[in-house]
């Protein structure tokens, strides 16, 4: 093939049609830095500033079998090909559904989610990502599929750091299997970035159950702070137990608050990130208590 | 004429805009859509350090790929010296003018090294990336407050010391009752237009005509300038403006890349075609604002400003481009806005370089900054002397009794007078407009719940109208269109639907009838362009004169060719027609047109064509004056700023579209909101630019901008030009960062809290949080 003369610098395409014939492409050109193309909203701009160079791109929007949204024993199955935009109107009954359609507007904007991937934001693994704080609050189960064989990697062995995933180079992040949540679980989540649509400076996704007016079970991620999106157990223990109110969710926002170890960069001091983390904790509680009583 | 009498009347209508049926149905032409065949494509190899010395630069590995023609180095155009002042030679900056290519020293990432031409744009960005060059960095200079390093031997990088003033301040601050100091920073930011610059250069050969297309803002000053860089008769030089995605100030001055296509399209004999991307734009175009103030007022126990004395350190990034000090000398003088200042004033500017990217102006260049520094100022002197801050402003404002105000400063190289003006009762208006006190009280009841609200407001006056002369060409062709040829230019703003309104009605026509050509320097030999609002002040009263003369002309011939008196005829739709007999005998200006040809019988000893130049000259500038007021919630848990309400009031003088004039007032107060709490170019320690894409470089998205409450009032029309006209264009920017900041200062109940824009989240919750400290440990 010849390399296309454009704004990135010149690299191979590579059009498979099938999952075997992208992992038989993925083997041979993952060592020449190969690399999948799902919605490309992320790996195109970078490509565009030539920030990234890589030199074989394996398209797998043409994979029909990718393309499956199902529920199976009780997981919903998001495809690589799956888009975000899928997620605008819940994709099954109940909390989960909920839960992705809240969580998918905070997304970019509306013709980036036409295009960009649930399973590409997991394998970008951007500290960002509001999918990759759904996964881990959720423990999503990773598809990944190689010439080798198929494992499935949970969430919290798959984010390794900043856009590190457990993923090896010759393997294609086929699916992610989220847990359907049963009815009257509730959910919220909150986020805060400088303009609508930008990459937040923290996130917190809230999930629990009530019964007999204390939480009984719970799963509190944060998103954004840190390296990678993570459950902070000692904020959930101390969730359990109590009734759902606003100081059983302000303790566990300072919990969250002395768990992390955030991130610092030029605009954000890992202070103002625990700031806005603990804040974003506290309103992702509030959140769902509100929508349950509501 | 008598206006009133007219049927066709256009001065004053929102009627839809002549420029908008190619853009919106994809017809446009702008830089990237030109193309000439055999055209190369270049691209610029820029510097990734801030500072440091070249020692090699080796450019055949790119020189080797297939499809390259030329790879040029500093080396490879001695003949070419750096980018000139538009105004012309200033000797004491000539040292620090910026070479087109990097000669000695590289001085910010993003300055220009080489240029690489290809037969294809990406081959030649290809080819840009094997460029390489050995670099001896040396240490950044990245904050104007800092003591100046050397630039070049015996040059050290404070270029110029400006100043501004009048009186004996030192005399006014020993005897006045009360000082306020306060030290105060604007960010770094700039106008971003949609459009990248673009820049063809072509070669005719035949003609000995160099081309520039892709001209903007002020084709007719960079056809002079090109010529002057490059050694070349004016008349064998012409620029060629075609549409525009923005201009905000940034865009249309010379820059490297425009001399570049220039001098290729000369050496090479092929035309050269040069788009800038994104990350370039970011890098290489101008940038502005970046000012740090320490200014002390002298005070009377009634808020009384006596004097003024600012300290300005400006941050003129690496070099100095063709505006030369024009920001910083404007923030001299404009600074007092519309206070009176009796005793003394006194402004020095400490204009120094940094290895940033090179700066100039931005849409209210000196007057954004300068109205945030002056109400901040005036905010503290309310709150140390525990004033009211309205009452304190209309103590200082000048009367319309004072009027025309002269003042011993200058703006753009001319004494400052106010033309005209009710500083005191617009006010008035904006305040009964938002029902102050009520406002004040409902925001009040808020705060006492526990949000935190509040509300801001500045006064302004504005600039508008540069001359000193504008002239246009106006001619009839013989279907009956009127060409309007002006040497002015259209950035975006509507120049043409304003152009054709005034001529229109002052001719007798359809303005849908007009062809308003601008920026074509084969077509009308003068022009200043597009720039300080001065378009409708000086292009549309040239207009006017020009049409007033053909109008005079057609009704000449008519009444030779209709047998009738000229007082008795009038011009209507295009037609001539006699008043006192309607439905009478008519003639068409097409057929006046025709009369006029030079092989008429009719022409008589008449010059040919229903044609005539008009010109109109000034001598000072016009001052349109205004109010900002803005609302705001602050979220204490981010220090995230949302702004609630906007309301901008403004005196124009004559609206020749109001419109068009909302439309320049609601775009101006969007990029206004970006300086005030999203925008700014920052660096790191090494002096590598953090803002260099639309992710790090936040523009206000629709989601964070208000509508915009207008009150647009035409009370003093300008007493400089016969329509009474003051500028729109940089109204809606000007007051921005100064109420904001002052509505935040409410909201969170802490006067003279923000002394820094942007005022972002990080920042404002560090605010936040250094009170709840001094409250814990206080």
């Amino acid at each position: 093939m010849v390399p296309a003369t454009m704004k990135p610098a010149p690299f191979h395409y590579h059009a498979p049609r099938t999952v075997a014939e992208a992992v038989t492409l993925l083997a041979q050109v993952a060592p020449e830095d190969g690399r999948v193309l799902a919605g490309g909203q992320s790996l195109v701009p970078t490509m565009a500033f030539r920030l990234a160079r890589p030199r074989h791109l394996v398209d797998i929007n043409g994979i029909d079998e990718l393309k499956r949204l199902v529920v199976e024993d009780g997981r919903l199955c998001i495809g690589a090909g799956v888009r975000h935009a899928a997620f605008h109107r819940p994709v099954v009954p109940g909390p989960l559904g909920q839960l992705l359609s809240e969580v998918v507007r905070h997304i970019a904007h509306h013709p980036i989610r036409t295009r960009g991937t649930f399973c590409g934001s997991i394998a970008h693994a951007d500290p960002a990502s509001e999918w990759c704080a759904v996964a881990a609050a959720l423990d999503a189960e990773m598809v990944a599929i190689s010439t080798r064989g198929t494992r499935v990697i949970p969430a919290v062995d798959f984010f390794q750091g900043i856009m590190t995933t457990a993923l090896a180079d010759d393997e294609l992040l086929a699916e992610v299997r989220l847990p359907t949540l049963r009815a009257g679980v509730r959910v919220g989540f909150a986020e805060f970035n400088r303009r609508a649509g930008d990459f937040a400076v923290a996130m917190a996704v809230a999930i629990y159950g009530v019964q007999d007016g204390v939480i009984a079970e719970s799963r509190l991620a944060v998103g954004g702070a840190e390296a990678s999106p993570r459950r902070i157990d000692a904020a959930e223990y101390a969730l359990r137990g109590g009734a759902p109110t606003r100081n059983t969710f302000e303790l566990a926002a300072e919990l969250v608050a002395r768990a992390l170890d955030p991130l610092e960069d030029n605009q954000n001091t890992a202070g103002y990130r625990r700031d806005v983390a603990r804040a974003m904790v506290r309103r992702a509680l509030e959140q769902a208590e509100q929508k349950a009583g509501a | 004429m008598n206006d009133t009498t007219r049927a066709t009347q256009w001065i004053g209508q929102s009627v839809e805009r002549l420029e908008d049926p190619p853009l919106v149905t994809g017809r446009g032409r702008f830089a990237g859509d030109i193309n000439f065949s055999r055209q190369l494509h270049m691209r610029i190899v820029r510097s990734n350090h801030a500072h440091g010395k070249i020692l090699s630069i080796d450019t055949s590995a790119a020189k080797a790929v297939l499809g390259v023609v030329a790879v040029w180095t500093a080396a490879d155009i001695t003949d070419i010296g750096p980018i000139d002042f538009r105004e012309g030679p200033i000797e004491k900056l000539a040292p620090y003018r910026q070479p087109v290519l990097a000669t000695d020293k590289v001085r910010y990432v993003g300055d220009p090294v080489a240029a690489v031409f290809a037969e294809d744009p990406y081959v030649a960005e290809d080819a840009a990336d094997l460029v390489t060059m050995e670099i001896e960095e040396l240490p950044p200079l990245l904050d104007a407050r800092d003591a100046p390093g050397e630039f070049s031997p015996g040059k050290d990088t404070e270029a110029t010391v400006l100043y501004q003033g009048y009186g004996d301040v030192e005399a006014v601050f020993r005897d006045a009752p009360h000082i306020v100091e306060l030290k105060l920073t604007s960010g770094r930011h700039s106008g971003v237009p949609l459009e990248c610059r673009g820049a063809l250069g072509r070669y005719d050969a035949s003609r000995d005509q160099l081309e520039l297309h892709g001209a903007a803002k002020v084709p007719h000053r960079n056809k002079e300038l090109i010529a002057r860089m490059l050694n070349r008769p004016p008349s064998s030089v012409n620029c060629f403006e075609s549409h525009v995605g923005g201009g905000f100030g940034i865009r249309g001055e010379i820059y490297p890349e425009d001399i570049l296509v220039c001098a290729a399209a000369l050496k090479l004999e092929r035309p050269v075609k040069w788009i800038e991307d994104r990350r370039e734009h970011l890098i290489a175009a101008n940038h502005s604002r970046n000012q740090h103030h320490h200014i002390r007022a002298a005070c009377n126990d009634d808020g009384e400003i006596l004097a003024i004395d600012d300290v300005i350190h400006h941050d003129n990034g690496a070099y100095v481009r063709t505006h030369a000090t024009r920001v910083a000398m404007m923030t001299c003088g404009v600074l007092p806005g519309p206070y009176r200042v009796p005793g003394a004033y006194r402004a020095v500017c400490h204009f120094r370089l940094t290895n940033k990217t090179p700066a100039a102006t931005y849409r209210a260049p000196g007057r954004f900054e300068t109205t945030f520094v002056r109400e901040r100022l005036v905010d503290a002197i309310a709150h140390q002397l525990n004033l009211d801050p309205i009452a304190v402003r209309k103590r200082n404002a000048v009367t319309v009794d004072e009027m025309p105000f002269k003042r011993p400063l200058e703006a753009l190289g001319e004494e400052i007078h106010f033309d005209s003006g009710d500083y005191h009762k617009l006010l008035d208006q904006v305040l009964e407009y938002v029902e102050w006190d009520k406002l004040n009280a409902d925001l009040a009841a808020r705060r006492a719940n526990g949000e935190m609200v509040g509300v801001g407001l500045v006064m302004f006056v504005e600039k508008a109208g540069l001359g000193p002369v504008d002239g246009v060409r106006i001619q009839v062709d013989t279907s009956g269109i009127v060409e309007v040829i002006t040497g002015g230019a259209s950035i975006g703003q509507g120049f043409e639907t304003v152009m054709a309104q005034v001529a229109a009605e002052t001719l007798g026509t359809d303005y849908k009838k007009m062809r308003v050509i601008h920026g074509q320097t084969d077509r009308i030999e003068h022009g200043i362009g597009a720039h300080a609002s001065r378009a409708t002040v000086m292009t549309a009263s040239a207009t006017r004169e020009a049409a007033l003369l053909v109008r005079a002309k057609a009704l000449d011939v008519a009444a030779e060719l209709l047998q009738a008196p000229v007082d008795t005829l009038d011009i209507v739709d295009g037609e001539v027609v006699r008043r006192d007999r309607p439905g009478g005998p008519s003639i068409s200006l097409g057929k006046i047109a025709a009369a006029l040809s030079n092989t008429s019988k009719t022409l008589g000893g008449r010059d040919p064509g229903l044609s005539a130049d008009g010109y109109f000259h000034v001598e000072h500038q016009v001052y349109p004056y205004g109010n900002h007021l803005a609302v705001v919630k602050v979220d204490p848990d981010t220090g995230g700023v949302q702004v609630l309400r906007y309301v901008i009031g403004y005196d124009i003088g004559r609206a020749i579209n109001p419109m068009l004039v909302k439309g320049q007032i609601s775009g101006g107060f969007a990029q206004g909101l970006g300086g005030a709490l999203l925008e700014e170019f920052t660096y790191n320690e090494r002096g590598d630019p953090l803002a260099v894409t639309f992710a790090d470089y936040l523009l206000p998205s629709l989601r964070e901008t208000p509508d915009v409450e207008i009150i647009l009032t035409q009370d003093y029309p300008s007493p400089l030009n016969p329509l009474g006209i003051k500028g729109a264009g940089e109204s809606g920017i000007n007051g921005v960062g100064g109420a904001i900041a002052s509505a935040i200062d409410n909201a969170i109940g802490i006067p003279g809290a923000v002394t820094e824009l942007p005022v972002t989240p990080q920042r404002l919750k560090a605010i936040l949080d250094a009170r709840l400290k001094g409250r814990i440990h206080g």
